[in-house]
């Protein structure tokens, strides 16, 4: 097997020799009239070239594959049997240098993919219990380990600062390059860069169960989940191949015309076909990657271009997600009492409007924490209710009121609607039975956002629909800004998954867009999940794409993509096919021999690649550039 | 115990490589889930280490022919 291995890092030398001689031979004939050396030149090259090919072909046999190198090897014995040294030693170069263009255009196709994982640490500073520090393999690091970083490293771990200060960018992680600061006791990602600092680091997780690790393992996966029409090529050519070999020999047969006959297999090979669909998704799917958008492989890049309904989720999604506590009613009470005893209540919670309240409370040096709460229960798409220093508090909707008997006087009533009019959300909270106030908690609509949504539109999607755990109020208010077709508001979030199901009954095809924090069920049920702005576990696991910057423009784009993609393959496949028809024109009108038939086929192949090529450059290399000054500008 | 073993092989450019890997590693004695990634050029597979070595694994897919640059072995 060592020869095999010989052979195999030095096919490219091999076919540059094919070629010196294939030179040589046609000088002999034509320069210095020798034939007998141009014969003996070919044939020598032939020879050599055939090597690398038949034992492809053999290793294939074994494990009973009938492969194009098994068509390419026994065409050129039969053209070398009969003599015909020209097309034997013309073939074998062109099958051996075509594959050197594909391999060489082949690892373009591959380069974005490439660059991910070549960002991915391979070795890590260990800081040992007596306090040594001693650089390792990253595969050696531990959970629970420590590791050193300094300014300029790369994190080789998740895990937690305890020790140190510094700056990191997260681009890695995140798609977003900004600088973030991390002090003792917060999280740092593997694959993300400290461009400042010195830190310690307890290791949470390591090697593949990071998420950067994560993210490459999805990327790498992506690339090799077929699409259907690939899963059929497959099949195809698994069939396809020998079909060609048994063609061939019914041609031999019926024809008595051996050169016909090797000719069929030369022409029958299925090249172009085999790698059309394939390299149009990797092209598609590397161009993804580089902007931060994650696609789950070529069946998922296949329906995404399908969908034409989008189903938003408002909260993170089409609003920030980033709640500020924009007014107060209050009725009664003592406004900075029944603040700090609501923030007692919301701390139990992770809900964006608790977390509003209680950056209210933090904001005006409350202490809610002293507080005693027993009796505490959380109603989803309600609210909270639980027993504050002996006072039964309810914190939520409309519906947590009136489940608990609470009405609303003719002037609470008018403060409501007046506060939800202008699209903020509102939080009620009654204690003992008694209505004590309304927050109003506003959460600014993303910039740009009804440009990106007509965007969506122009690139092909016809209806968009939220869908909101929130009052009416507040979602209609945010959808006539918007321009968005349909509208549900205060739903529970099993109810947005009944919505995704009716959705996908009319036939439609759905993509459903949330934050992944609690729409997975959501994220899973719709044709397309499309987990926005986190690279939490459960939103790479759940859903088909993955943004990893919370932003539209990288939405609009990854649709345009998608299209562009299943576009791209199947212009691909119509120049595979095309090929194979014109060849076989050409040989029964005569004018396609072995060799030409051979040069077409590898041109098709790299017609193939490089129109998949075309798609790593989709959206133009300055958009990255523009986004980021966009990015800091809203913040 | 079972575990999961990948290898890292140099840039796989023939689709008939994929299936050749693949089928050669899955006559191996018990292996499961074998996959071969043609683009990222890896082979990932669960074996059982009573039955075989992630250095036999490596060595089956040498003797076809390809380089194994990394080998990475995880209890599952």
């Amino acid at each position: 097997m060592k020869f095999q291995l010989w052979i195999e890092k030095h096919t490219t030398q091999i076919t540059a020799i094919t070629a010196v001689l294939i030179a040589a031979g046609y000088a002999s004939k034509y320069l210095l009239q020798l034939p007998v050396a141009y014969a003996l030149l070919l044939a020598v090259a032939s020879i050599i070239a055939v090597v690398p090919i038949a034992l492809h072909a053999i290793s294939a046999l074994r494990v009973k594959v009938i492969s194009i190198e098994l068509l390419v090897t026994i065409a050129v014995i039969g053209a070398f049997v009969i003599g015909e040294y020209n097309e034997s030693a013309v073939v074998t170069f062109l099958f051996l240098f075509g594959n050197f263009l594909e391999q060489k255009t082949l690892a373009k196709t591959r380069a974005s993919i490439k660059s991910l994982t070549a960002m991915a640490p391979t070795t890590a500073e260990l800081v040992n219990d007596d306090g040594s520090v001693e650089t390792v393999d990253v595969d050696d690091v531990e959970e629970g380990d420590v590791v050193l970083v300094k300014t300029g490293g790369a994190i080789p771990v998740d895990g937690t600062v305890i020790e140190g200060q510094g700056y990191t960018d997260e681009a890695a992680v995140t798609g977003e390059s900004r600088a973030v600061t991390k002090n003792t006791g917060d999280s740092v990602f593997s694959g993300t860069l400290l461009s400042d600092g010195y830190v310690k680091i307890k290791a949470t997780k390591v090697g593949e169960d990071t998420t950067f690790g994560k993210i490459i393992e999805l990327v790498e996966d992506a690339q090799d989940t077929k699409s259907h029409a690939e899963k059929f090529i497959d099949r195809f050519a698994q069939y396809y191949t020998p079909a060609v070999l048994i063609i061939a020999l019914a041609v031999f047969l019926v024809s008595r015309d051996f050169k016909l006959a090797i000719t069929v297999l030369v022409l029958g090979c299925p090249g172009a076909l085999v790698i059309g669909a394939p390299v149009s998704n990797v092209a598609g799917i590397g161009n993804g990657a580089k902007r931060g958008i994650l696609v789950k492989g070529g069946e998922a890049m296949d329906t995404f271009a399908k969908v034409d309904t989008f189903v938003f989720d408002k909260t993170g999604t089409l609003t920030e997600g980033k709640t500020a506590l924009a007014d107060a009613k209050v009725y009664g009470a003592d406004a900075a009492q029944i603040l700090t005893q609501t923030a007692a209540v919301e701390a139990l919670s992770d809900h964006p409007l608790g977390k509003a309240i209680l950056n209210a409370a933090d904001a005006q040096g409350l202490d809610y924490t002293k507080l005693s709460i027993s009796a505490s229960q959380t109603l989803k798409g309600q609210g909270i209710t639980a027993t504050v220093d002996g006072q039964e508090i309810c914190a939520g909707n409309q519906k947590l009121l009136a489940a608990h008997h609470v009405t609303l006087n003719e002037q609470q009533q008018a403060d409501l609607a007046a506060l939800q009019a202008t699209g903020s959300s509102v939080v009620i909270v009654a204690v003992a039975g008694q209505v004590a106030a309304i927050y109003a908690i506003a959460d600014t609509i993303r910039p740009e956002l009804a440009d990106q949504l007509a965007a969506l539109r122009q690139a092909g999607a016809k209806h968009l629909v939220m869908l909101t755990g929130d009052n009416a109020q507040t979602a209609n208010y945010v959808a006539e800004q918007l321009g968005i077709d349909e509208v549900h508001a205060e739903l529970l979030p099993d109810e947005k998954v009944t919505y995704v199901k009716a959705f996908k009954d009319e036939g439609r095809t759905v993509a459903f867009v949330g934050d992944g924090i609690n729409d997975s069920p959501s994220l899973a049920t719709a044709d397309i999940g499309i987990a926005m702005g986190s690279g939490t576990d459960v939103a790479i696991e759940t859903s088909d794409i993955v943004l990893m910057q919370s932003s539209f423009a990288a939405l609009v784009h990854a649709y345009k993509l998608a299209k562009k993609t299943v576009m791209n393959t199947r212009e691909n496949v119509a120049i595979a096919i095309g090929v194979v028809a014109f060849l076989l024109l050409g040989l029964i009108a005569g004018f396609i021999y072995m060799a030409s038939g051979m040069f077409v086929h590898e041109a098709s192949i790299l017609v193939v690649i490089f129109n998949a090529m075309r798609l790593i450059n989709f959206g133009g290399r300055e958009k990255e550039a523009k986004k980021v000054p966009n990015l800091t500008a809203v913040k | 115990m079972n575990k999961k073993i990948s290898l890292q092989l140099d840039e796989l450019t023939c689709p008939s490589c994929l299936t050749k890997i693949e089928g050669a590693v899955k006559q191996e004695p018990g292996v499961e889930n074998v996959k071969v990634l043609f683009n990222a050029g890896k082979v990932k597979a669960d074996f059982d280490d009573t039955q075989n070595s992630a250095d036999n694994l490596a060595n089956v897919v040498t003797k076809l022919g390809y380089e194994v640059k990394k080998v990475r072995v995880k209890d599952l």
